[in-house]
């Protein structure tokens, strides 16, 4: 039981720190279907920075660099979406779509270079981070929970705080809904949907070494990040682009992928002698089933996906 | 600040030109203080491009713009701003799921420790809306609000901006009559308060009502400025337009022949609300004449032409064309049968936006022999050939002819390739729901004429408009509409507006 809470709050984290990363990016009028690119990426330079970095080093500053490496891996990513869809006027789908690709490719590529270079023999994709990433674990009583889960909900905190009371969040939410308007008042709406991106990049880029750091101490990169990005969008659109609504959606998407992870450990689940891949699917087949009944009445940001033009009426 | 200019804002010898002509040419207007200013021209004639100069979207080639009397140079709509220039732009820019509030503070917001102080920003709009009698509700969310109260929304944006020179952009076009009268007493409002106004219309009856002086373009020239006092809508539309127009439709008596449209108890579902917005409707329409549909906006007549043109299945009730039951036709059936419709909301029910000027043109004819093959290849050359016959007949006026996207092209011509498609359809029933809509008295003379043109073939029209002008000097017989009923039936010759307007705001109905 204890084990299925811990796993569900990990989950609900990731899927909180990229759904809000997709949230703030589509409010300033960009789709960001590239979530699980910068993911991978981001869990990339997490990954690296557990590896190489000294185990002796004090907790604190490990989870504090592992973030900030995720973060700055996320951001450098994602200006790729964000001068393709912006400067270039792109289509986003495309580009947050070649994002996904590129990014679970190269990411292999590299780990498997590195890994020859270590050893000729090893061509892995793996990177295995066993020793520091106990720094990562917090335990609060019995339940061995990690830092990553206050950091979700100082997000979740502050992206409520920043789109509905501060000056920055009006602007930015009126550049995906009406940008013209926004540009009327004297708002450059090229340069709030480039802020809109930048941060889901480095929302996303922190949820992704949140997800590959759940449980196991190695990741094989080349399984990427098994759609968690796409589940994060879902959860966004569950949540109807609203940062608290998208928390407890994310706790539900959570439940169920801690569910496929857990389950064995409930007698009477497993006395249902159901496959094990059943439970793998369900978060999956939740979001599609949510999606067909939420989708039709959903409120997504009006201009987003359009690229801004100055010039058309 | 003080000055001795008499003029709140000169605009001295503007020319603006475009690639194949000069939008703009030598134009000079001189606001002065307090005044309202009428900005009148045809569509086309550089009112907007004038007005995007004087906001910094465009830049001038030639000219210069004073201020109080001293030159300034405006580079983009920040620095008209910072002048004290507002402007309420034709389609509003105002943010729909925004409330009222965040609307007007949005780019000119009051903070504290990075967070918004959306009270200290309700209390002045609040004094703002008191002071000049504009009447909001800070708090509503903008799709739910009527239009009115949006507009009125644009104006206390310029308020609290503190702006003293105030720019309409044809104001009314989206206006019920009720909210244009007080339109109008804000405007003169405003300007008693010190504001100087430049008001952009091509309705003659307006200028007249508000403004003290008008400057008049012409195919971007400025022909002049009068004062409204010492000049009369004749001399004004004069000109506008070069020559004499006629300010209201001659026609013949009209001879009404068989029944072409027949409506039965019609019901029409809204889309609103669960309940009907048309209920138990029945009219003949016959050949030879024009019945209008008269009704303040949003009693049914939106919903009545969906249900007649099959945009909306009805939920009751029966329609016949020519004796043929259509109820539950599809639209393209209808269209062969001889419906033409002008729907009420161009982009959306008119054109294909960035489709080209002839597809268009072709829109409900393209499987025609004459459009495409057998074989289902469009005829590129036949089809050309035709939009330019269109072109030429009804003055579309557009960049590149044929080819033009259609986006590209000024509302008014929009509005004409409509007029022209449905019309040159020949067909039995004409529904043409406002079809002058945002046209000027030129456009608006001609396509009067056209539509008693069709009516002299011995066709049925059955129009639907919102202005009472139009309703007596158009209509053979005239049916008013009061929340999704028919309320009474009147010949335009035994009736006053007076009589009409009680019946369309349900203070009478007919004994039925």
């Amino acid at each position: 039981m204890i084990l299925l809470i811990q796993y569900t709050l990990i989950f609900a984290s990731v899927l909180t720190l990229v759904a809000l990363g997709g949230c703030i990016s589509e409010h300033s009028g960009v789709i960001n279907l590239g979530l699980e690119g910068i993911m991978i990426m981001g869990a990339l330079g997490g990954a690296l920075t557990l590896k190489y970095i000294s185990p002796s080093l004090p907790a604190a500053l490990i989870v504090l660099a592992v973030i900030v490496t995720s973060m700055l891996c996320g951001l450098i990513y994602s200006l790729l979406l964000a001068i393709a869809c912006i400067n270039f006027k792109a289509d986003q789908t495309l580009v947050g779509t070649a994002l996904n690709m590129l990014a679970a490719a190269s990411a292999t590529v590299i780990v498997k270079t590195i890994n020859i270079a270590e050893n000729p023999d090893n061509v892995s994709s793996t990177v295995q981070y066993v020793q520091t990433k106990k720094a990562l674990v917090m335990n609060i009583g019995s339940m061995q929970l990690n830092w990553f889960i206050p950091v979700a909900v100082i997000a979740l905190i502050a992206a409520f705080v920043m789109l509905y009371r501060t000056r920055f969040g009006l602007r930015l939410m009126a550049c995906g809904e009406h940008p013209q308007a926004a540009d009327s008042v004297g708002i450059n709406v090229y340069k709030m949907r480039g802020f809109g991106v930048i941060i889901s990049g480095m929302l996303a880029g922190i949820g992704g070494i949140v997800y590959i750091t759940a449980g196991v101490s190695e990741w094989k990169f080349e399984v990427g990040v098994a759609g968690f990005g796409f589940l994060a969008l879902a959860v966004m659109i569950f949540g109807q682009w609203k940062p608290l609504n998208i928390g407890l959606a994310a706790l539900l998407f959570g439940f169920f992928r801690a569910l496929s992870n857990v389950y064995s450990g409930f007698d009477f689940l497993s006395a249902l002698n159901i496959p094990g891949s059943v439970y793998n699917m369900m978060p999956y087949i939740i979001s599609l089933i949510v999606l067909a009944f939420t989708s039709s009445r959903s409120r997504a940001p009006k201009a987003e996906g359009i690229p801004y033009d100055k010039g058309s009426r | 600040m003080e000055s001795s200019s008499e003029y709140a804002i000169e605009m001295l010898g503007i020319t603006k030109r475009f690639p194949g002509i000069i939008a703009n040419d030598n134009v000079t207007v001189q606001l002065r203080k307090g005044e309202i200013h009428a900005l009148l021209g045809e569509n086309g004639a550089g009112k907007s491009t004038l007005m995007s100069v004087l906001f910094g979207l465009y830049q001038a080639e030639e000219g210069i713009i004073k201020k109080d009397g001293r030159e300034v140079t405006i580079k983009n709509p920040n620095d008209a701003n910072d002048l004290g220039i507002g402007m309420v732009h034709q389609h509003f820019k105002l943010v729909q799921c925004f409330t009222v509030l965040d609307n007007i503070i949005l780019g000119d917001e009051t903070v504290k420790h990075g967070l918004l102080q959306k009270n200290v920003s309700r209390k002045k709009i609040v004094e703002l809306s008191d002071r000049y009698g504009l009447k909001v509700d800070p708090d509503a969310v903008i799709e739910d609000i009527t239009v009115g109260m949006q507009q009125r929304t644009e104006i206390l944006k310029m308020l609290y901006r503190d702006n003293e020179i105030l720019i309409f952009d044809e104001p009314t076009a989206v206006l019920t009559p009720a909210e244009i009268d007080e339109l109008m007493k804000i405007m003169k409002n405003l300007a008693k308060e010190g504001k100087s106004i430049l008001f952009i219309s091509h309705k003659l009856a307006e200028i007249m009502a508000v403004a003290d002086r008008c400057t008049v373009l012409r195919r971007g020239k400025c022909i002049g400025t009068v004062n409204i006092k010492d000049t009369n809508p004749n001399e004004l539309s004069r000109m506008m337009v070069g020559r004499d127009v006629q300010l209201v439709a001659e026609k013949e008596e009209s001879v009404p022949g068989e029944v072409i449209l027949h409506v039965e108890n019609l019901s029409v579902p809204s889309r609103l609300h669960h309940k009907n917005a048309v209920s138990n409707v029945s009219f003949d329409v016959r050949a030879g004449e024009i019945v209008c549909i008269a009704g303040i906006d949003g009693n049914g007549q939106t919903e009545l032409v969906y249900g007649l043109s099959g945009l909306e299945n009805c939920s009751s009730g029966k329609i016949l064309l020519g004796g043929k039951d259509i109820t539950n036709a599809p639209i393209r059936e209808r269209s062969v049968s001889g419906m033409s419709h002008i729907p009420e909301d161009r982009h959306k029910h008119g054109l294909v936006m960035d489709y080209s000027l002839a597809y268009n043109l072709v829109l409900q004819r393209y499987f025609e022999a004459e459009f495409s093959t057998s074989a289902g290849f469009l005829k590129k050359a036949e089809i050309n050939k035709y939009a330019d016959r269109l072109i030429e007949a009804f003055d579309i006026r557009s960049g590149q002819g044929a080819p033009t996207i259609v986006r590209s092209m000024s509302g008014g011509n929009q509005q004409k390739a409509i007029i022209a498609r449905e019309i040159d359809k020949n067909p039995d029933i004409l529904l043409a729901v406002q079809p002058t809509r945002g046209l000027d008295v030129g456009a608006i003379e001609r396509v009067h004429r056209d539509i008693i043109a069709h009516r002299d073939k011995g066709h049925a029209i059955l129009l639907v408009s919102l202005e009472l002008e139009e309703v007596m000097s158009l209509s053979d017989r005239i049916l008013v509409m009061y929340e999704g009923e028919i309320v009474g039936e009147f010949d335009p010759k035994k009736t006053t507006p007076e009589e009409l307007g009680l019946y369309m705001a349900g203070a009478r109905r007919a004994a039925s």
